[in-house]
């Protein structure tokens, strides 16, 4: 295997990294207002993710810094190529990361009220558009002659990349669901509502997931080129999908969220397969030979030595260090009314 | 005058750094700052007490500021390909390097240790709390370090030769061991342990003046006047050598911070106000004092620099046709205010010491230097804005020095959505800003007894006086 496909690979990990972490931390944002009835309550989910977040947020730093140090040509591409989507992203993301921090330093009803709407906007508008923003790139963008893309705000929005965006965000809500079970203690109301909630936000992301997959074969001609391939990474995000009912009817909690995440996990190397089988990192809507392809985006051969030299040290290290963060934080949440009234 | 893609964007570049490092500068100072304290506290058992509370008081200070630098920071590594796209092309084999090390060396290391160290209270050993805390410090400085070498290769590429209309890399050690990146580190650096030193010494003085909680706040002060005096010289010493740099290797930025239109004579006077003329190329008002400007240029009383307009004739023989002068009052007086403050803040800190030699804790009592203290908090951070105007409006029209033109690196974007996204932005930042500085106001004033509410959202609920946490179980 050659670096340029060596780090092709590694920027799906990130991201892939990136949509299995964030994923639930969204997903958990995402499901509060529909689980909480107490401010108790609230806190306690916010718990759940509040020593996480912040490391799983980095993944995506990551996946487009090596993206710039490895694919400059890519990455330049993609994130001005769609631009109004990463503006959207970005204001999310500002607005949804201080929440955690100044959602309490004020005693208000109002002034937390504020912060659960951010939290709560600021996760469902980036989990639904990186659905869209994975979709666009299967789908290809407007690059010219000259390698040069600008796409407008609304060709974002077609049938086959708004469907993407519903199942990445119905995903991560089942996902967050299910890193619930593993949170949260087993004996409160709680638990049983994130159970309830996973059944039936699987069950919608199972449908949106079958339709991605069946538009992406059948109207957009995507999976044409795969082989092999071109079936067994979207049926294999089915069946982990399917199997998550059968799991949590069995109350095999840590069984369901690992199929979740194999899910998130298929499903983003179904979007690098395609791209990868037909090395093309950004198909072109106006030529196909103005795609732009793995080789010609990546970066030189010195650079990839050196990032490989440095991402096979720290990605390792990294990976270490955050398993051993959920290892310290690894106790069950409950909410507790009592510390309200004590003023902390 | 027509405003295009490439104004907004250099605009929104612009935006987005400063308020970036808004926040970035008081969080990679203060986590010195607070490893310090919490290593006093580790280390002093007899005084444990007092460091903890002046740890976990700062502490919090500092995790409300530490998001939303953060968050920002997202923005700020999304816009190179967002806006620059072809910049991102140009520099991609090189620029990307520091910045992907920045994040495997250092935000990953920030953002999972500030969670262990602050939320870990009461589930790490002592030790492991201190270690999370130095690796925060630590992380932050790694950071400062790949993006100033990153910006620094930017006025000063080293390493590299262009093929193709692409810049590629020949030499890692090269970029690594720029002279320019080490001088910007140690200015950075500097500044923001000024930063984070003004912010513990206004509030400490803030309290003292209050009588409140004296035992910890005289602490603080005493650790906050020596950081600031290791800052400031930091900062200027470093900063003077800058601008002998940029004599040899950037002369426009030099001649606009001075605003000499023609080549000096030796040697060389130092203008002290001046009323810039650009469109006519000359200063219709000037104030100069004899020498100062061959001291500042060499270190001599003799020797002479060149002027803008030579340089922009030179320049023009040199990349062709165009107007190399950068917009010269504003990086004149940015570099005045930033030097005025400098200098202000270098006698306060060694007047706070030499207070502290002589008074010892009559200091605590000392009402007027430590109502200046209070008033000082925000001065260092409009030198530090001032200093960012110097040196990137002094770059002008230059992205990558003598390589690349702002107008050469833009996306193909349009204008209107460019504007859009940029009156979205600057809308978040502004409450940002409002809501840190209405944050950090109100927790500061409260003093150390206030509860901290924050950490109850993010998981376990010790106080500050370390009760356990009852809402958690151990797993079954």
């Amino acid at each position: 295997m050659d670096l340029v496909t060596l780090w092709f690979w590694l920027i799906a990990l990130s991201f892939t990294l990136y949509f299995f972490l964030e994923g639930f931390d969204f997903g958990v944002d995402i499901l509060r207002p529909t689980l909480a009835r107490t401010e108790a309550e609230e806190r306690a989910l916010t718990g759940t993710i509040g020593p996480f977040w912040d490391g799983n947020e980095v993944w995506v730093i990551a996946a487009a810094g090596l993206m710039f140090s490895t694919f400059p040509v890519w990455y330049g591409a993609v994130f001005s190529g769609m631009y109004p989507l990463f503006v959207l992203i970005l204001l999310a993301l500002l607005l949804r990361g201080v929440s955690f921090e100044y959602r309490n330093q004020v005693d208000s009803p109002r002034w937390r009220a504020f912060w659960d709407w951010m939290s709560f906007g600021g996760s469902v508008v980036p989990s639904f558009l990186w659905g869209v923003i994975m979709a666009k790139i299967i789908e290809g963008l407007p690059v010219t002659a000259e390698g040069r893309v600008h796409g407008g705000f609304a060709e974002m929005f077609t049938p086959f990349s708004i469907v993407g965006g519903v199942t990445t965000l119905l995903l991560f809500m089942l996902h967050g669901a299910n890193f619930l079970l593993l949170r949260l203690h087993k004996d409160t109301v709680l638990y049983d509502r994130a159970r309830t909630a996973a059944l039936r936000w699987g069950a919608l992301a199972t449908v949106a997931i079958v339709a991605f997959v069946v538009m992406g074969y059948v109207t957009e001609n995507l999976f044409e080129d795969f082989g092999f391939a071109s079936w067994v990474f979207p049926v294999a995000a089915f069946l982990t999908l399917a199997s998550i009912w059968l799991a949590l009817s069995r109350r095999r909690d840590t069984l369901a969220f690992t199929m979740s995440g194999l899910t998130v996990l298929f499903a983003t190397v179904t979007v690098f397969i395609a791209l990868f089988t037909r090395g093309e990192v950004l198909p072109s809507t106006l030529d196909p030979a103005f795609g732009l392809t793995l080789q010609e985006t990546a970066s030189q051969h010195y650079t990839l030595v050196l990032m490989t030299w440095v991402g096979g040290i720290f990605l390792p290290l990294i990976i270490g260090y955050q398993i051993w963060n959920y290892y310290v934080f690894r106790e069950r949440v409950r909410p507790d009314e009592g510390a309200l009234t004590h003023g902390y | 005058m027509r405003v295009d893609v490439v104004d907004l964007s250099r605009f929104q570049f612009a935006s987005t750094s400063i308020f970036h490092f808004f926040f970035v500068s008081l969080t990679v100072g203060l986590a010195f700052l607070i490893a310090v304290m919490e290593t006093i506290a580790f280390v002093r058992e007899d005084r444990r007490e007092l460091y903890e509370k002046m740890t976990n008081f700062f502490g919090h200070l500092f995790l409300i500021n530490f998001a939303v630098g953060v968050v920002t920071g997202i923005v700020q590594e999304f816009q190179f390909g967002m806006n620059w796209s072809e910049y991102s092309d140009f520099v991609g084999n090189i620029f990307g390097v520091p910045l992907a090390l920045e994040v495997l060396m250092a935000f990953f290391l920030e953002s999972t240790f500030i969670g262990l160290w602050w939320f870990g209270k009461d589930r790490l050993k002592p030790w492991m709390r201190l270690a999370s805390i130095w690796l925060v410090a630590v992380g932050t400085q790694i950071s400062a370090f790949w993006i100033v070498l990153a910006n620094a290769w930017m006025h000063h590429p080293v390493g590299y030769e262009v093929v193709d209309g692409q810049a590629r890399l020949t030499d890692f050690g090269a970029v690594v061991f720029n002279y320019k990146a080490w001088l910007y580190f140690a200015h950075v650096q500097g500044s923001a342990w000024v930063i984070a030193a003004f912010f513990v010494l206004g509030i400490s003085a803030y309290h003292l003046l209050r009588r409140q909680d004296t035992e910890v706040f005289s602490r603080s002060l005493l650790i906050g006047l020596v950081f600031a005096a290791i800052g400031t010289v930091f900062s200027i010493v470093s900063g003077h050598t800058e601008a002998q740099v940029a004599v040899e290797d950037q002369p426009m930025k030099f001649a606009a911070m001075e605003a000499q239109w023609e080549t000096s004579d030796s040697p060389a006077p130092w203008s002290m106000v001046a009323v810039i003329d650009q469109e006519g190329q000359r200063n219709s008002f000037n104030v100069e004092i004899p020498f100062v400007g061959s001291v500042l240029a060499y270190n001599s009383l003799e020797g002479r620099y060149q002027g803008l307009v030579p340089l922009n004739e030179e320049y023009q023989r040199l990349y062709g046709e165009g107007d190399y002068i950068p917009p010269v009052a504003w990086v004149y007086w940015s570099f005045r205010i930033m030097v005025a403050i400098g200098s202000l803040l270098l006698a306060t800190a060694f007047l706070g010491l030499f207070l502290w030699w002589r008074r010892r804790q009559r200091l605590d009592t000392t009402r007027w230097f430590l109502r200046a203290l209070v008033l000082f908090i925000p001065l260092p951070w409009i030198a530090n804005f001032t200093g960012w105007m110097v040196t990137e409006m002094g770059r002008q029209p230059f992205m990558v020095y003598g390589l690349l033109t702002v107008q050469e690196g833009v996306s193909p974007n349009s204008a209107g959505e460019v504007l859009a996204g940029l009156i979205g932005l600057w809308a978040v930042y502004l409450a940002l800003i409002g809501l840190d500085v209405y944050l950090l106001t109100v927790t500061a004033r409260a003093g150390i007894h206030r509860k901290p509410e924050a950490q109850l959202v993010a998981a376990p609920a010790p106080d500050y006086e370390g009760a356990g946490f009852q809402g958690y179980e151990k797993r079954d």
